[in-house]
């Protein structure tokens, strides 16, 4: 096994351990589980593009903006959508500028012209561009990629391969210091084998009753410890129920700030029939957890 | 016993022992290139052997790809890198005691201690075969005489005496130690599989006792269980193959460019071409005709598929299902109703239609021939049909005239055969006669009908 594998140099390493990973980010209000530390640090290790995949809600995004925050790195943020293309991701011509500039018509020739503005001062940077160039740290963000077209992704895989761009008119950028790179997806669409195949992987599921705990008493320090164990029970209780939308972690958390909000110091049946719809989007779901909770009446 | 994975301290022993758990994963279906082993090799490098749940999760992220690899990754991974090895020091506990402690470990909620004690369990209740060499360990037998399931009460008075009781989440309380039994079976189910590894070869076990991913299970094979882990993938696997499709139709509408009314536009700049038009393709949604067989052998494939069908209705204006067994019976509007009830979805059509004559075996010639009969105006050129079932007549006549004349009528027809095609022909099968009147597909497990579907189905 002995490949050759060169890892970065030291000094462009963020994190010194895994311990050190999850110290750092729940500085910056971020709780991560050892999966989570574990393959962060791995991630920073190995120079290898992150792929987050879970529900919505458990912090996928989250967990990048930590990282940028603890890595003191500026956040590069490409938001996918449906539709959006390289002229969105990556870069493109300021047309307006252009026209202006050849309306303005100098006394020069068209070749000159022509070589003015193709320039970096008519370029609009997106997002893959911003990320690559510049000496400075940085997180690029690829936030929801399921719901880019699969043409993007081809798109991706050759940015986060070679970590270089090349404009046809101005020549290829490849990036001096490469940014530490968060894929995020809701697997509402399969990702590419290839895309897969660039990244590491990190599933991120629920979290176990422990570390929701502790999510909620640092997100909403005003609750009692009580409390937040019963709130914490009773969202558990909810995701084993086989409900079209199971709640997530910012469920738990909005939930914990209404009962805080309400002056609630105890769960009891009516606090919970009056506030089952901030956990729960659909109504057949409320239906369903009233009757399995033995509610009354909802 | 101690914490590490401990005996692999030596540096090619590292290597063979990933190079083996690397095959491993591939024997079962995970698709693992040179470069993620070489990607594992270095997390193993930079995180070290001392902890072995970072272990577990460096390997997991440099390994896998999708989430639905975690569950046979876990458990080829407790095979090669075990928590410890051979038996648990000192004297084996007896049972009276083991349930005293599980039942300390499950009302403190304590998973650590749990799975302390599975390990426990399995060497002094799991043994058997006496001569060395010759017995195993057991982890049904361990659950049998250890029965954890009746702690509940006792467990849940345990908890109301520490004070955690009390207040509204009280009555979540036997739901969740329910959970934490399941948890610890699945412990000992674990520990079982990894003292018989340690006797018979761990590469051995790693490919006869870890169960496939829920998608390669032959549908011809799985169990109850794994039909109800099964009917949890239709509806991801629906959206999946539903935004395949919306891409797939897309595409075909980008269409081609509409010459005529990109030149009708270019009349206002002067004829100069500048705006192409495209050509809007908008064609009705295509219809759909689904004929199962239902009968008990091809049961779990036909119940699956049609599931899957009705997750995916709303890509076609029209959806009709018929189930057969040797007679053949409209079942579009109990599926309509019975998605809620996945699980009975199958028994309620078995019991509800009529499906069957006078004989329980199914007889596909009588069933096309009635097919065409009541139900031949179900077919036009706009429709795709698709049969699913194992071709097997025992022995009567498969009526190929009639699948004929509704491969004349439709669109195109698929027949999905979920047996192996090394099997078609043998027997009582038909499958090859049929199959030169209809393209027939090999359709084993979820994994090749969501492929099969995701290429076939019109748009
Ligand atoms: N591990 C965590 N530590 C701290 N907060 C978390 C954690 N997981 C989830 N949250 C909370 O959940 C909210 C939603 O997270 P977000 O990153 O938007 O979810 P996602 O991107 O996965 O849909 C965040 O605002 C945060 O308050
Ligand atoms: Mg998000």
């Amino acid at each position: 096994m002995a490949a050759p594998f060169r890892p970065r140099p030291p000094e462009a390493h963020l994190f010194t351990s895994v311990d050190d990973v999850s110290a750092r980010l729940a500085e910056t209000g971020y709780l991560a589980s050892p999966a989570v530390a574990t393959t962060v640090f791995l991630a920073d290790r190995l120079g290898k593009p992150l792929l987050v995949e879970g529900p919505a809600g458990v912090g996928k995004t989250e967990l990048a903006k930590a990282v940028a925050e603890v890595a003191g790195a500026r956040l590069v943020r490409l938001q996918c959508y449906e539709g959006v293309d390289e002229a969105r991701a990556l870069y493109e011509w300021n047309h307006a500028k252009q026209l202006l500039r050849i309306s303005a018509g100098r006394d020069e020739t068209w070749d000159e012209t022509r070589h003015d503005i193709f320039s970096e001062e008519f370029l609009l940077p997106r997002p893959l561009l911003t990320a690559i160039r510049g000496d400075d740290p940085k997180v690029l963000l690829i936030d929801e990629t399921d719901k880019a077209d699969v043409e993007v992704e081809g798109l991706l895989l050759e940015v986060l391969s070679d970590f270089q761009v090349t404009v046809p008119e101005l020549g290829t950028v490849t990036a001096t210091r490469r940014p530490f790179v968060v894929l995020t997806s809701n697997a509402g669409r399969e990702l590419s084998e290839a895309l897969r195949r660039r990244c590491l992987f990190l599933h991120i599921g629920f979290p176990d009753e422990e570390l929701e705990r502790r999510i909620v008493r640092l997100k909403v320090p005003g609750l009692e410890e009580a409390l937040a164990a019963s709130v914490v029970r009773v969202v558990g209780a909810l995701r084993a129920m086989d409900l079209r939308k199971a709640p997530s972690v910012a469920e738990t958390v909005d939930w914990a700030r209404t009962l805080l909000a309400l002056g609630a110091d105890t769960l009891d049946e009516a606090v919970v029939r009056d506030t089952l719809g901030v956990l729960l989007k659909h109504q057949d779901d409320v239906l369903k957890a009233a009757a399995k909770l033995d509610l009354s009446s909802v | 016993m101690t914490g590490k994975a401990d005996d692999m301290t030596g540096g090619t022993d590292v290597a063979s022992r990933l190079t083996g758990f690397v095959a491993a994963l591939r024997d079962h279906g995970v698709r693992i290139g040179t470069g993620e082993t070489v990607d594992a090799a270095e997390a193993v490098r930079v995180l070290g052997l001392a902890d072995r749940e970072l272990l577990r999760e460096g390997l997991a992220a440099t390994l896998l790809h999708t989430t639905g690899q975690r569950q046979l990754f876990d458990a080829v991974f407790g095979l090669y890198f075990p928590q410890g090895v051979g038996a648990p020091g000192g004297d084996a506990a007896g049972r009276e005691e083991l349930r005293e402690r599980l039942a300390e470990a499950l009302a403190a909620d304590d998973s650590a201690l749990m799975g302390r004690l599975a390990i426990e369990a399995v060497d002094g209740l799991g043994g058997y075969g006496g001569a060395p060499g010759a017995g195993g360990w057991s982890s049904y037998q361990t659950l049998e005489r250890l029965r954890p399931q009746t702690l509940l009460a006792r467990v849940r008075d345990d908890v109301r005496a520490r004070g955690g009781g009390g207040g509204f989440a009280e009555r979540l309380l036997d739901d969740e130690i329910r959970r934490r039994i399941e948890v610890f079976r699945g412990q000992v189910a674990a520990e079982a599989r990894r003292r018989v590894a340690e006797r018979r070869g761990r590469d051995e076990i790693a490919r006869r006792a870890v169960a496939p991913s829920a998608d390669r299970v032959d549908f011809l094979y799985a169990g109850r269980e794994r039909l109800a882990e099964l009917r949890r993938t239709v509806q991801p696997l629906a959206r999946t193959l539903a935004t395949r499709l919306a891409a797939r139709r897309r595409r075909a509408a980008r269409g081609t460019i509409d010459l005529r009314r990109t030149l009708r536009g270019s009349l206002s700049t002067g004829g100069v071409p500048v705006r192409p038009v495209l050509r809007r393709r908008r064609p009705a949604r295509p219809e759909l005709v689904l004929l199962c067989d239902v009968s008990g052998s091809v049961a779990g494939f036909s119940d699956f598929t049609m599931l899957l069908v009705q997750a995916l209705h709303d890509q076609f204006s029209k959806v009709r299902v018929f189930g057969f067994v040797n007679r053949l019976d409209e079942v579009t509007g109990l599926l309509v109703h019975g998605a809620a009830d996945a699980a009975g979805l199958g028994a309620r059509i078995r019991a509800e239609a009529r499906l069957t004559g006078w004989h329980d075996s199914s007889d596909y010639g009588t069933a096309l021939g009635e097919f065409t009969e009541r139900y031949g105006a179900a077919v036009g050129p706009r429709t795709t049909v698709f049969v699913l079932g194992d071709a097997r007549t025992n022995m009567a006549d498969p009526n190929l005239p009639a699948l004929r004349w509704i491969a004349g009528q439709a669109r195109h027809v698929h027949w999905l055969n979920p047996e192996p095609r090394a099997l078609w022909g043998t027997g009582d099968s038909a499958a090859p006669e049929y199959a030169e009147l209809v393209a027939m597909h090999e359709c084993r497990n979820a994994r090749q009908l969501g492929a099969l579907v995701g290429r076939l189905l019109p748009v």
